[in-house]
């Protein structure tokens, strides 16, 4: 039941603040914070007292020894074989405390941000912040591909009515409406994919069944496996975003409100990769197999591509958003590559972007707030009028680039480690990715912060404010948490531990190979200080 | 009263509520007086329904052999009266303000609604004629009803014109059928038509014209034409009537005459339906696009629904029916609701109706309950989850997917794609912010409006609730499936 709690908070949370607007404008924001609070709350308790040990996931579990830290199922659509099933192990753990901490972090940079229907937008945000909680933690297919649409109609309303018109740019309706068709179409596709997979069981076993246990491991044709396997390597992959299907991201970004795009950013990209961890590869362990090489590169192709389109981006939301596209190739990568050590790489890498893009997407706010431009050309000379944003704006850039000591370090060389004993060719160029990353991180920094007065800057009248009390808080919050997922990651890792592995065990392809790479991660991260 | 009395009980209540009516105007002419009348006969008849409902549960009566109420016909009454009420709560609020007689429009309804009723329940070629050309005929009026608008006129007689001809070569089929098979009775009929081959040319030109026939009622492509037009310009009440119980009644005729319940269809119909199907989802959701009437957008996206629904027709056996079942459910629901919060803010004294789509431009802003519910309603046309329409899309698409048809598949997922755009379109237009105009802004819900406002409130309630928890829907689908 918790875990129902777990999604039922927010809704309720969000359903209670689009009430209380007619009480005042700041209950609204008073509500969602409290209720994603008290969902952070639920999410560490678990963390703190459960047994991490277990998980259902995997072809082991499939034999019929599925265990669940916690689990819970009752009969949602009977004459459908679908049931409301849910559970957690560590990767679901980790991703729902990331969730709720970002979602509480979206509430509050979103403070003074919105001024009209407060309570309409944070029922938006708190849905969709539901939709992804529900996504993590489901384990029929039909329910998560419930929860995976539920989260796409208050993203869209965030971006359509509280969103930005980039001036020049594309509208705030269009960009929504862009993200809207390119998540739907490719969701669809996965739809069918579940439900030709729900009949392909049910031909092999006469039981109609969504239940993610009994579909593991169904029998069929490779034909057949590889076409399943690409509905949700599609829909996947538009979410993620990978390369060739990367269009929405930008224009989302750039007109979403700050909140919305903390929550974008931060979040619902990483339900792609969860996706593939849970559902996508295990589900067609042949076929995903197969794709991988491609998959690695399209990956590879993220890697540099967002870098390079990053750096010659004047608009400062921009540059962050296709700095996500790069970074998220690098969790294609691991994902694909299957090694022990590139998984928890990846657990890491998605933690790390999602603490490190939701401030940089803050800061970007921030900054917007203050100069009423995003303009980089129109910036400059930040660092001699703040004395807080510069430092913290740049302490983040850092990270963002990959700096040891910090969190992104620890999931890039994870991934890159792991990727080198099965792929050495793909985690060489991935790997120039880093050099990219060094470039547009200082560029932004460059043109933001340093250099003369000028344009927007120096135009404001002086007694422009630095951080409030709140913002500076939530900052700090972010820096500790880099600081303390780059200096000592083994909580993460210990929590995603039994995931990983039980993802490895059918993960045959490279067995030989890995055994001999098996993960020592004190001498990663003590052989590169 | 016999077993027969009883099941036949709904549409002798309507007929009894149509004369009723018909002598309440003769003695006074009072617009609330009449259209009470006619609701709460209807809504009699919807109760009149429950006696018989254990009496067919056990077994399906026929009433001599022109009609026989099964689960099918207990099905699509209950859907048809349903529907028929929630239109009749619109009109009172519509009609208020018109100039002419506005009691007449509620005996044809009650007549269209009795076609339909007989249409559920026909088990014989003459049943079927009558039934349609009672459900056909009212809507020639009905569309012209407020004569005033030279646009309705033209739109009464293009459908008296099209739909004349469509009767015309639906019977002509069933006479070429008749002829070569020598019955008349549906089951004989659709044995006939499930026989259709290269090998009986005659039973294979009739199935075609009869399809052609139905496949104009359902406004499929290539026979789709009228839709858009007549959609435009009838008043909204009686556009929402004509995009659900109309097709409704056709359809069930089109699933007792087509539909391979148990055996196997023939395979050439079986490709006429899918290319129908394909056709109509495409090129539904191709014009959709462009349109700036919000009636036009909707009567292509109506033929886009219904080309999904047909993929039921093309895939055989009884789940299929419990697909359709499911469908129809949501997209009754959901039809209503949209023609509702178009008929609630249009006006009735104006000249038309409020259908630009740069009239609803805003209208989040100032009418939000009004728009919250207008936005729901078109997500659910967009199948998006939550909301009903996505039900009725999974259970197509699971009927496609189970019967192998992935042509059909395709096409429902590629129009699907499609229809988010157009369905966003409209979204978008509600929620742009600009200046409150203050004629807008005038909140005019009271008296009559109180009833559709609340009509519509419980449509939007049914819609989200079938589309989180969806059982009850798939629970009551199998009623339709032939017992």
């Amino acid at each position: 039941m918790t875990l129902v709690w777990l999604i039922l908070i927010p809704l309720i949370g969000g359903l209670l603040a689009w009430r209380a607007e007619r009480v005042s404008s700041a209950a609204p924001r008073l509500i969602a914070l409290v209720s994603m609070g008290l969902a952070l709350a639920i999410s560490l308790w678990i963390w703190a007292t459960q047994d991490l040990s277990f998980t259902g996931a995997g072809f082991s579990a499939a034999a019929g020894a599925a265990h669940w830290t916690m689990e819970f199922r009752v009969a949602w659509i009977p004459a459908l074989g679908a049931s409301f099933h849910l559970g957690l192990d560590g990767l679901s753990l980790l991703m729902v405390v990331l969730t709720n901490l970002l979602g509480i972090m979206a509430v509050a940079c979103s403070w003074r941000d919105i001024d009209r229907r407060s309570g309409f937008f944070h029922l938006n945000l708190l849905v969709n912040l539901a939709g992804v909680v529900g996504v993590f933690l489901a384990l029929d297919l039909l329910l998560f591909f419930f929860f995976w649409e539920t989260m796409l109609v208050p993203m869209y309303l965030l971006i359509a009515m509280w969103g930005y018109d980039a001036p020049g740019g594309k509208s705030r309706t269009d960009a929504a409406m862009k993200f809207f068709i390119y998540t739907q179409a490719s969701g669809l596709l996965m739809l069918i994919s579940i439900i030709a997979l729900a009949f392909v069981h049910y031909d092999a076993t006469g039981v109609i069944s969504f239940d993610y246990h009994d579909l593991l491991g169904t029998p069929m044709a490779s034909s057949v496996e590889w076409l399943l396997m690409l509905g949700f390597f599609i829909a996947f992959a538009v979410k993620m975003p990978m390369v060739p299907v990367h269009g929405w991201l930008p224009d989302a970004h750039t007109n979403a409100p700050v909140g919305g795009s903390v929550d974008l950013a931060g979040i619902l990209l990483k339900t792609a990769a969860y996706g593939l961890l849970r559902f996508g590869i295990p589900l067609f362990p042949h076929a995903s197999l197969e794709i991988a090489p491609l998959a690695m590169w399209l990956g590879v192709a993220g890697v540099v591509y967002g870098a390079v389109i990053a750096f010659s981006q004047t608009d400062i939301k921009r540059l962050v958003a296709y700095t996500s596209v790069s970074h998220m190739g690098f969790v294609v990568i691991g994902i694909y590559a299957g090694t022990q050590q590139a998984l928890y790489g990846v657990v890491v890498q998605m933690i790390a972007h999602g603490l490190s893009a939701g401030a940089l997407f803050i800061l970007c706010g921030e900054i917007q707030e203050r100069l009423q431009t995003r303009d980089l050309r129109n910036m400059g000379g930040l660092w001699t009028r703040l004395s807080n944003l510069p430092p913290i704006l740049l302490f983040f850039a850092l990270a963002t680039l990959g700096l040891p000591g910090l969190g992104n370090f620890v999931g890039e060389f994870l991934i890159l480690s792991g990727t080198f004993v099965v792929a050495p060719l793909i985690a060489v160029v991935a790997a120039t990715g880093l050099i990219f990353a060094v470039a547009y991180a200082l560029i932004m920094v460059q043109r933001a912060l340093h250099g003369p007065l000028q344009g927007a800057v120096a135009n404001t009248a002086l007694g422009f404010v630095d951080l409030s009390r709140r913002e500076l808080s939530m900052m700090l919050v972010l820096i500790a948490l880099l600081l303390g997922l780059g200096l000592y990651p083994q909580p993460v890792i210990d929590a995603a531990r039994a995931p990983v592995q039980a993802f490895d065990t059918h993960a045959t392809h490279v067995d030989a190979v890995r055994a001999s790479a098996a993960l020592d991660l004190r001498a990663a991260t003590g052989g590169s200080q | 009263m016999n077993d027969q009395a009883v099941a036949l009980l709904p549409l002798l209540v309507t007929t009894a509520t149509v004369v009723v009516a018909m002598l309440a105007i003769a003695i006074k002419r009072d617009h609330r007086l009449i259209a009470g009348i006619t609701i709460v006969g209807l809504n009699a008849a919807l109760v009149s329904l429950v006696p018989g409902w254990s009496i067919v549960e056990a077994h399906s009566v026929a009433v001599t052999s022109l009609m026989t109420v099964d689960g099918t016909a207990q099905f699509a009454m209950a859907l048809i009266l349903v529907t028929t009420l929630g239109v009749l709560t619109l009109c009172p609020a519509y009609f208020d303000g018109y100039g002419g007689h506005r009691e007449e429009l509620y005996l044809l309804l009650g007549v269209g609604t009795l076609g339909a009723l007989t249409l559920a329940c026909a088990s014989h070629a003459a049943t079927l004629l009558l039934g349609l050309e009672l459900l056909s005929l009212p809507m020639v009026g009905a569309v012209a009803y407020p004569i005033d608008r030279p646009r309705s006129i033209e739109g009464g007689v293009k459908y008296l014109i099209l739909s004349a001809g469509a009767s015309a070569t639906l019977l002509f089929g069933l006479a070429l059928i008749f002829a070569e098979s020598g019955a008349l009775d549906l089951a004989s009929l659709a044995g006939a038509i499930a026989g259709a081959g290269l090998g009986s040319p005659i039973i294979t030109v009739g199935a075609a014209m009869l399809l052609a026939g139905l496949a104009f009622k359902l406004s499929f492509v290539p026979f789709h034409q009228w839709t858009p037009d007549v959609y435009e310009a009838a008043p909204l009440p009686i556009t929402a009537f004509l995009s659900t119980v109309v097709k409704l009644g056709a359809f069930v005729i089109a699933l007792r005459l087509l539909h391979a319940g148990v055996g196997a269809a023939s395979p050439l119909i079986v490709t006429a339906i899918v290319v129908l199907a394909l056709a109509s989802m495409l090129v539904g959701s191709v014009l959709a696009l462009r349109q700036t009437n919000l009636k036009r957008l909707l009567a292509y996206s109506s033929i886009a629904n219904f080309g999904y629904l047909a993929v039921v027709l093309a895939v055989p056996g009884v789940e299929a029916v419990r697909a359709a079942g499911v469908y129809l459910v949501t997209y009754l629901v959901t039809s209503l609701g949209v023609f509702g919060v178009m008929t609630l803010v249009s006006s009735p004294m104006a000249r038309r109706d409020r259908e630009d789509i740069d009239e609803y431009r805003s209208l989040f802003w100032h009418r939000p309950y009004l728009a919250g519910i207008l936005i729901a309603m078109l997500l659910s046309l967009a199948g998006i989850p939550l909301t009903a329409g996505f039900v009725g899309k999974l259970a197509v698409i699971g009927a496609g997917v189970q019967a192998a048809q992935w042509w059909l598949v395709g096409g429902v997922a590629l129009a699907s794609a499609i229809g988010v755009y157009y369905y966003l379109r409209v979204i978008n237009a509600l929620l742009v912010s600009v200046d409150m105009n203050p004629d807008q802004a005038t909140v005019r819900f009271g008296g009559v409006y109180r009833a559709s406002a609340f009509m519509l409130l419980l449509a939007a309630f049914v819609t989200v609730w079938l589309g989180v928890y969806p059982q009850p829907l798939f629970a009551l689908g199998r009623y339709l499936a032939f017992p």
